[in-house]
C-alpha cells in the first residue's frame, strides 16, 4: 500500500509541472513579448492621418512663387461598401466604369476593413459633384489633401517636383514615411523637403470586432494636430526668372544670376525648361515619362549639372592672378601678332593688335595675352619646377570655385572638371609643361565648370575678393540661416581688382570691346564674352558680367549651347535681365530686342542616334594621349577666319535691330 | 462529538475548498461581466449572460449546500442508478437533443437547456469509486481493467457520438484514479508515448521517427540481452509504435473532422490562419498577451470590450481575465486552481474508504483536465477543445455538475470518520 501511496506525488507532481506549464507561456505572452500588446492596439486602433500644407515658397520681394492647391482623395473601406450605381461614380469622377470596378478590387486587395485610396487627387470640380451624391456610395469618403501650384508656371528644374513617397522612401525613413504620403523628390522641394513638409496630423478611433467605430482613443490624448510646413523665402527674383525663362525659349543653356553681397541667386534658369505643374496632379506620371524622352533633357538641371569650358570668362581670373603672383604689372604688354607660339603650336588670336595692354586684352580678349601671362604663371620658378607651380596656380584657382562643388541648397549639384597635377603626370609620365596646358590659360580644354561656378567667379570679382556660398533660400520661416553670411576670400588683393573691371567695364562700353551691343544705358555693365569650341556642334555662346560697377546688384553667367559667339545671344540675354532687375524693365528700343530674342530658335539639329559616331572627339586631352590640346583650340579658330578679318575693319556701331548679324567677336 | 449535534450536517466539512470554490465563481462571475458589450452593463439585467450566471452561482451554492444535507452513504448505495440515469440521458439527448454548433449536446426542459454530458462525469465518476471501493481490484488483471474500462468507455463513446470530442477526452482524466488504486504506470506512458508520436509525427518525417524507435530499441534489447522476457516486450512496443506511426496517418485523414485537423495544425504552428480558424486562438492570446503584467484593468481591456474574442465568456473566459488581470490575475486563478487540485489530492488521501478515495481522485482530475485544457487552449499550447473552465466559465449546466461532483466529495470527505 505503501507504494502506492506515493503515487499520490506523481499526481500531485504532474499538476505542478502543468501550473508551471501554463505559467510559464503566460510568463512569454504577457511579460517577454510585446508583440500581443502591439497586436490589440493595431486590432481596435484606427489612425487617420490628416495632411498638413507643405510650405509656401516667396520670392525675394515676397511674392508667392510656390503654394498649393487644395485636391481630394477618394477613400474607399471595402467591406462597408453596398451595392452602388456604378455608373452615377463613374460619371462623377469622370473615369471609365471599368476603372470603378478596377479600383475597388485593387482596394479589396490591399485591406477589406481599412480605408484605402480609391481615386487620388480628385479636381475640386468633380469632388463638388461628388459631394452631393456621396451619401449614396457608403464606405466611400473623401480626404482632403493639398498639391503644389506654381503660379508663374516657370522655374520646372529650380522647384523640382514632389511625389508620393516610394518603397524605398518608406524603407529609408525609419518610420516617418507611410504609404500616401508626399515627398520632394527633386530641386528646392527635395533639399528643404524637412522643413516644407509639416507634420502630419493623425486621429485615433477605436474600432470594435465588427468594425464599427467606437468613438476616440484615450479621449483624444494621442491625437495630433497637422502642422503646416514652415514657409521658405527664396533669393530669386521672379521677375527676372521669367524673363530669362521667356528669353531662353527654344535655346539650350542656362542663366545663374547671383546677388554678391550676398550670394542669394536671383535667377536659375535651365533651358529648356518647362512647366512645373505638369509634374503635379494626376498626369505627372506621363509628364514626367515625356520629360525624360525629350532628346534635349529638359530633365537636366543645366547650372549646376552641365559642365561647360568656362572659355574667355576665364581670363579676368588669370589677370587677377598674374597681377597678385607679380608676374605682371597694370602697364605689362605683351606684342600680340595674332597667335601666341606655344612651342611649336600656334594658338591663334582673332585680331592683331601688335601692343596690347592688360585692360585692352580683357575687353578685346585676347588670346595672345593670356597665353604669355599663363606661361609667365607657370614658369615663375624656373622651367624645372613647372609641375609644383602648376598645381600651386591649380590651387589658387580653385578657391574662385573651381574643381569643386559649391554645395549649393540643391540637390544632384556637380562640379565641374579641373585638374591637379597628378593628372598630368599620368598622361604625359612627368613630360609636360606650360605647352601642354596652355589651353587652360584661354579657359578651354580641360577645366571645366557649371554655370553656377562661372556666375560664382563674376561674384568674387565684384565683391573684390570675396564670395558667399550661393543658395537659393535665404530664411525659413522668418529664421535667417546662419551659415550663408561667412565670407569667402579667395587671396586676391582688393587693389588688384580694379585694373580687371576696367578691361570688362571697356567690353561692354568701349567701342573696342567684344559687347558692345549689350551696353545698358546708364548702368555701367562690366562683363566679359565668351565663345566656347564645343566638340559637339557649334561653339557655345557664354556672357559673364556684373552690373553696376560700384556696388554691385547682381552678377551673371548666360551660356547659350550651340549658339556661335558670346556677343550674339548671351550678352544681350544677361543686359535684358540686369536692366530689368535693376531698372524694372528694359527701356527703349531695347524693349523689341527683347522680343525678338525670345522667338529666336537655336536648338541644335538633333544628331540620328541610329548612325554610328564616326571618330571620337572629346574635350579634354584625357582620351586623346598624343593630341594636346593647343591643337584642338586652333582647328576651332581657323573655322572663322573670316568673320576676324571683318571684325577687324568694322568699327562696330548701330546695328541694334539685328544683334546675330554683328560681327564683332573676340577670342 | 454530541455538541456539534446541531450543526451535524455541516460537521468536518472543509471550509477551505468551499471558499476556493466561492472565489473561484466569484472570479467567473466578475469576468462574465466585463465580457458582455459595455452597452449592456448600463443597468443591471437578469436577461443578461451575467444575470443569468448569477442565478446560476446562487443556485449552485444552495445546491452544494444541499448535497451537504445528504448522507453520504447514498452516494455510494445509489451510485449505480445515478450512472444508469446519466447514460439514459446520454441515450435520450441522441434521440431528442438539440443541435448546436454541429453537437446534438442540449436537452431542452422549457427555456433550460441541459447538457449530459456534464452530468455523466459524476456518475461514472461514483459507479469507478464503487467498482474499486467494493471489489478492491490492483488492476493486474484483465478482468478488472476491462471492468474499469467499460465503466468509462460506455459514457464516453456516447458523448463521442454527439459528437462532442472535448467533453470526451477529459474522460481520459480517469486513468490517475485507477492507476493511484495500482493500475500500472505503463500504461500512462504508453499514453504519454502516444502522445508524443502523434506530436512528433507532424513535425517529424515518418522514416526518421522509426530510424529512431528501431535504434533505441536494438540498444534497450543489447542492454537486457539476458532477459528474453523484456526482450519479448520490447520488439512488441516497437512494432506497435511503428505501426501505429502509420496508423494515426492514416486514422488523422479518416477520423478528425476538418476542423479538428485544422485547429490540431494551427496549433503545431504547421499553418496559420489569422482570419479563419485560427482567428479565435490568436485574438485570445492578443488578449491574454496586452494584459502585461497588473492587466488593463476591469472593463478595459479593448480586446474584451470590443467583442475581438468570440466565446469569450465561455470558452474563452480566460482571456478576459488575462486581458484586464494580467499576469498577477492568471497567476492567482491557476493558483487559486492547484491549491485546490493539490487540497483535494490531499483530502482523497486522508479518507478510510477506497470509495471515497478513488472518487475524490476522479475529482481532482477531472478538474484538472478541464482546467489544463482549456487554459492551454487560450493561450495557444493545446489544439481548440470545447470544454469550459470549471467553475468560471459561464453556463449552467457545467457550473451546477462541478458543484455536484465537488460538494459530493465534501460530503464524502466530512463523513471520513467513517460510518461505512
Amino acid at each position: 500500500m505503501d507504494q502506492l501511496f506515493n503515487r499520490k506525488y506523481i499526481v500531485q507532481g504532474l499538476f505542478i509541472v502543468i501550473a508551471l506549464i501554463l505559467l510559464g507561456k503566460l510568463f512569454y505572452i504577457q511579460i517577454v513579448s510585446d508583440k500581443y500588446f502591439l497586436s490589440a492596439e493595431s486590432n481596435v486602433l484606427r489612425k487617420i492621418y490628416k495632411y498638413p500644407a507643405r510650405g509656401a515658397i516667396l520670392d525675394r520681394n515676397g511674392n508667392v512663387i510656390v503654394q498649393n492647391e487644395p485636391v481630394y482623395d477618394l477613400m474607399v473601406t471595402p467591406n462597408e461598401v453596398k451595392a452602388f450605381d456604378t455608373l452615377a461614380l463613374a460619371q462623377a469622377l469622370e473615369i471609365p466604369i471599368d476603372d470603378v470596378r478596377k479600383n475597388l478590387r485593387k482596394a479589396r486587395g490591399k485591406s477589406t476593413y481599412q480605408s484605402t485610396p480609391f481615386l487620388k487627387q480628385i479636381s475640386v470640380q468633380s469632388y463638388a459633384r461628388l459631394q452631393e451624391i456621396l451619401y449614396r456610395f457608403p464606405g466611400f469618403r473623401t480626404q482632403d489633401r493639398t498639391v503644389r501650384h506654381y503660379p508663374d508656371s516657370v522655374g520646372g528644374q529650380l522647384f523640382g517636383y514632389v511625389k508620393e513617397v516610394d518603397s524605398a522612401d518608406i524603407a529609408s525613413s525609419e518610420g516617418f514615411y507611410r504609404p500616401g504620403d508626399y515627398k520632394g523628390k527633386s530641386g528646392i522641394e527635395r533639399s528643404y523637403e524637412e522643413i516644407l513638409r509639416g507634420e502630419k496630423g493623425v486621429v485615433n478611433t477605436v474600432y470594435d470586432a465588427h468594425n464599427t467605430p467606437q468613438g476616440s482613443y484615450a479621449d483624444g490624448k494621442y491625437d495630433i494636430n497637422a502642422v503646416s510646413g514652415e514657409r521658405l523665402i527664396s533669393g530669386i527674383d521672379m521677375r527676372i526668372q521669367k524673363l530669362g525663362e521667356e528669353l531662353m525659349t527654344n535655346k539650350v543653356g542656362a542663366v545663374v544670376a547671383i546677388e554678391p553681397a550676398t550670394g542669394e541667386v536671383l535667377a536659375f534658369i535651365s533651358s529648356p525648361g518647362y512647366d512645373p505643374n505638369l509634374l503635379v496632379g494626376r498626369s505627372q506620371g506621363n509628364n514626367y515619362m515625356s520629360l525624360i524622352g525629350n532628346p534635349y533633357k529638359p530633365s537636366m538641371v543645366r547650372p549646376i549639372q552641365g559642365r561647360y569650358p568656362p572659355g574667355s570668362s576665364f581670363k579676368p581670373i588669370d589677370a587677377l592672378l598674374g597681377l597678385q603672383e607679380g608676374v605682371i604689372d597694370v602697364n605689362s604688354t605683351f606684342n600680340c601678332p595674332g597667335y601666341y607660339m606655344a612651342g611649336n603650336h600656334k594658338v591663334k588670336c582673332e585680331h592683331v593688335d601688335g601692343n596690347i595692354s592688360m585692360r585692352r586684352g580683357i575687353a578685346r580678349s585676347c588670346n595672345t595675352y593670356f597665353c604669355h601671362v599663363f606661361q609667365k604663371l607657370i614658369t615663375k620658378n624656373g622651367m624645372k619646377k613647372q609641375r609644383q607651380t602648376y598645381q600651386d596656380w591649380r590651387d589658387k584657382i580653385a578657391k574662385f570655385g573651381f574643381g569643386e562643388k559649391l554645395d549649393i541648397d540643391l540637390p544632384f549639384e556637380k562640379a565641374g572638371y579641373f585638374y591637379n597635377a597628378d593628372h598630368y603626370d599620368k598622361i604625359y609620365k612627368n613630360r609636360w609643361g606650360y605647352t601642354t596646358v596652355i589651353s587652360q590659360a584661354i579657359g578651354q580644354g580641360e577645366i571645366t565648370a557649371t554655370p553656377l561656378q562661372i556666375a560664382n567667379a563674376m561674384a568674387i570679382i565684384a565683391n573684390r575678393g570675396y564670395y558667399i556660398k550661393p543658395h537659393l533660400i535665404r530664411a525659413m520661416g522668418d529664421k535667417i540661416k546662419k551659415e550663408y553670411v561667412d565670407k569667402n576670400y579667395v587671396g586676391i588683393d582688393v587693389k588688384h581688382f580694379e585694373p580687371v573691371i576696367d578691361g570688362m567695364q571697356d567690353c561692354v562700353n568701349s567701342p573696342w570691346g567684344t559687347a558692345i551691343l549689350s551696353r545698358i544705358p546708364d548702368v555701367v555693365l562690366c562683363g566679359k564674352t565668351g565663345t566656347v569650341q564645343n566638340p559637339h556642334g557649334k561653339n557655345h555662346s557664354v556672357f559673364i558680367g556684373f552690373a553696376p560697377r560700384d556696388n554691385p546688384k547682381i552678377a551673371i553667367a548666360v551660356i547659350v549651347e550651340n549658339a556661335g559667339f558670346g556677343s550674339t545671344y548671351a550678352a544681350p540675354i544677361a543686359s535684358y535681365m540686369i536692366e530689368k532687375y535693376l531698372k524694372g524693365k528694359v527701356t527703349g528700343s531695347r524693349a523689341a530686342q527683347v522680343e525678338w530674342m525670345k522667338s529666336q530658335n537655336l536648338l541644335p539639329v538633333l544628331k540620328d542616334k541610329t548612325k554610328p559616331v564616326k571618330s571620337v572627339t572629346k574635350a579634354d586631352s584625357l582620351l586623346i594621349k598624343k593630341a594636346d590640346s593647343t591643337k584642338k583650340v586652333k582647328d576651332s579658330l581657323s573655322i572663322r577666319a573670316a568673320t576676324i578679318k571683318q571684325s577687324v575693319a568694322t568699327k562696330p556701331k548701330g546695328n541694334k535691330t539685328v544683334p546675330s548679324e554683328n560681327p564683332v567677336t573676340q577670342k | 462529538m454530541q455538541q456539534q449535534q446541531g450543526n451535524r450536517f455541516f460537521f468536518n466539512v472543509d471550509w477551505i475548498t468551499v471558499l476556493i470554490y466561492i472565489a473561484l465563481c466569484a472570479i467567473g462571475f466578475v469576468n462574465i461581466y466585463a465580457s458582455v458589450p459595455p452597452e449592456k452593463t448600463m443597468a443591471f439585467g437578469f436577461n443578461e449572460l451575467y444575470g443569468k450566471q448569477l442565478i446560476y452561482v446562487i443556485s449552485g451554492l444552495i445546491l452544494g449546500l444541499a448535497i451537504l444535507l445528504f448522507d453520504g452513504r447514498l452516494f455510494n448505495v445509489f451510485s449505480p442508478f445515478i450512472y444508469g440515469g446519466t447514460l439514459l440521458l446520454l441515450l435520450a439527448v441522441l434521440v431528442i437533443g438539440n443541435k448546436v454548433a454541429g453537437n446534438q449536446a442540449w436537452i431542452a426542459i422549457g427555456s433550460f437547456k441541459l447538457q449530459p454530458a456534464e452530468f455523466a462525469k459524476f456518475g461514472t465518476a461514483l459507479l469507478l469509486a464503487r467498482y474499486v471501493g467494493s471489489f478492491n481490484p490492483k488492476f493486474r488483471d484483465f478482468k478488472s481493467i476491462a471492468i474499469a474500462a467499460l465503466i468509462v468507455g460506455a459514457p464516453l463513446l456516447l458523448i463521442m457520438l454527439q459528437p462532442d470530442t472535448g467533453s470526451a477526452l477529459v474522460f481520459l482524466a480517469f486513468m490517475f484514479p485507477l492507476y493511484r488504486e495500482g493500475l500500472s504506470g505503463y500504461f500512462l506512458l504508453i499514453f504519454l508515448g502516444m502522445i508524443v508520436l502523434f506530436v512528433a509525427d507532424f513535425l517529424v518525417p515518418t522514416w526518421i521517427l522509426i530510424t529512431i524507435i528501431t535504434v533505441i530499441a536494438g540498444l534497450f534489447i543489447y542492454n537486457n540481452r539476458r532477459k528474453q522476457k523484456i526482450i519479448f516486450s520490447t520488439v512488441f512496443v516497437t512494432v506497435f509504435a511503428i505501426g501505429y506511426l502509420f496508423l494515426i496517418k492514416v486514422a488523422y485523414e479518416k477520423v478528425l473532422a476538418p476542423h479538428q485537423r485544422s485547429r490540431i495544425e494551427l496549433m503545431l504552428g504547421l499553418k496559420t490562419d489569422n482570419r479563419g480558424a485560427g482567428y479565435n486562438v490568436i485574438q485570445s492570446q492578443i488578449a491574454i498577451g496586452s494584459g502585461q503584467v497588473t492587466g488593463r484593468g476591469f472593463l478595459e481591456g479593448t480586446q474584451t470590450k470590443y467583442g475581438y474574442v468570440p466565446e469569450q465568456s465561455t470558452d474563452f473566459i480566460f482571456s478576459t481575465i488575462g486581458e484586464e488581470w494580467g499576469f498577477l490575475g492568471c497567476s492567482v486563478v491557476i493558483g487559486l486552481y492547484s491549491f485546490l487540485l493539490l487540497r483535494l489530492i490531499n483530502l482523497a488521501e486522508r479518507q478510510r474508504s477506497t470509495f471515497s478515495r478513488v472518487y475524490g481522485y476522479s475529482v481532482a482530475c477531472i478538474l484538472f483536465f478541464h482546467v489544463f485544457i482549456n487554459i492551454g487552449m487560450t493561450i495557444g499550447i493545446i489544439p481548440v477543445i470545447g470544454i469550459p473552465l470549471p467553475l468560471i466559465s459561464y453556463g449552467g449546466s457545467s457550473l451546477w455538475s462541478f458543484t455536484i461532483l465537488l460538494f459530493i466529495f465534501l460530503k464524502l470527505d466530512s463523513n471520513r470518520m467513517g460510518f461505512f
